[in-house]
């Protein structure tokens, strides 16, 4: 899903112009890297917090050549999932007081999608977006 | 400090107008449950100018509780990973 493809959800969903859905959208990404800007943390219940995470300089290698290099210092965002999106997509049920259950089984792709090279479990096949909620 | 919700929705009342608090703070919901909807069906989120989400498939391995060092082992599990743009990354690190 793209920015533009939540825009047009959340319009569709809120009944709204996508011209007003898209400043809403550009709003709330807007004031969260404001936010980032300033070094705060961001914190949405349910979906996960943001933290601006500061790294010292430190000699590194640049991986094809093996070459020494200096890396600068920085500070990247760092997001932890929260507590119900975790657990959504793990196949649980939402909400804190639900009872857990096992994990909906996750089947392999089968023979024909078997065929084609796989990035070894790295990234999700498209065969299993279908299989929760 | 911290930016929450509310924040979001009271910056969202300044600048999009014609929404009263409680429209603003259902459409924030709305934004962060249809991100969260997509990601639990597995699919992946590409926020120009922000970052990407993506759901990642952990394989099961051995671990240690850490508080009492003993061997464990973590289950296969499914992991958000978030990876910021760089367009976010050099908002953060002007001069580089």
């Amino acid at each position: 899903m793209t920015k533009s493809e939540l825009i047009e959800r959340v319009a569709e969903e809120a009944k709204l112009t996508k011209a007003r859905a898209e400043v809403a959208v550009s709003t709330i990404f807007d004031a969260m890297i404001e936010a980032m800007k300033r070094d705060e943390g961001i914190e949405i219940r349910g979906f996960g917090t943001f933290t601006v995470r500061h790294y010292k300089p430190y000699e590194g290698r640049n991986p094809r050549t093996g070459d020494p290099v200096k890396v600068a210092p920085k500070r990247l965002p760092y997001f932890k999932i929260g507590k119900e999106l975790r657990e959504r997509i793990n196949g649980l049920p939402a909400g804190d007081d639900a009872p857990a259950r096992e994990p909906a089984p996750r089947e392999a792709p089968s023979a024909p999608a078997a065929s084609r090279p796989r990035p070894s479990g790295r990234h999700r096949e498209e065969d299993l977006s279908e299989d929760v909620i | 400090m911290v930016m929450t919700k509310a924040d979001l929705v009271d910056r969202v009342c300044e600048q999009v107008g014609g929404f009263s608090k409680k429209e603003a703070a259902d459409l924030v919901d709305l934004v962060f449950s249809t991100m969260k909807n997509a990601l639990a069906t597995g699919e992946r989120i590409k926020i120009s100018g922000f970052g990407n989400f993506e759901v990642r498939e952990k394989s099961a391995r051995p671990g240690r509780n850490p508080q009492t060092g003993d061997e464990i082992m973590i289950e296969a599990h499914q992991a958000l990973t978030f990876k910021p743009s760089n367009v976010l990354r050099s908002t953060l690190n002007p001069g580089r």
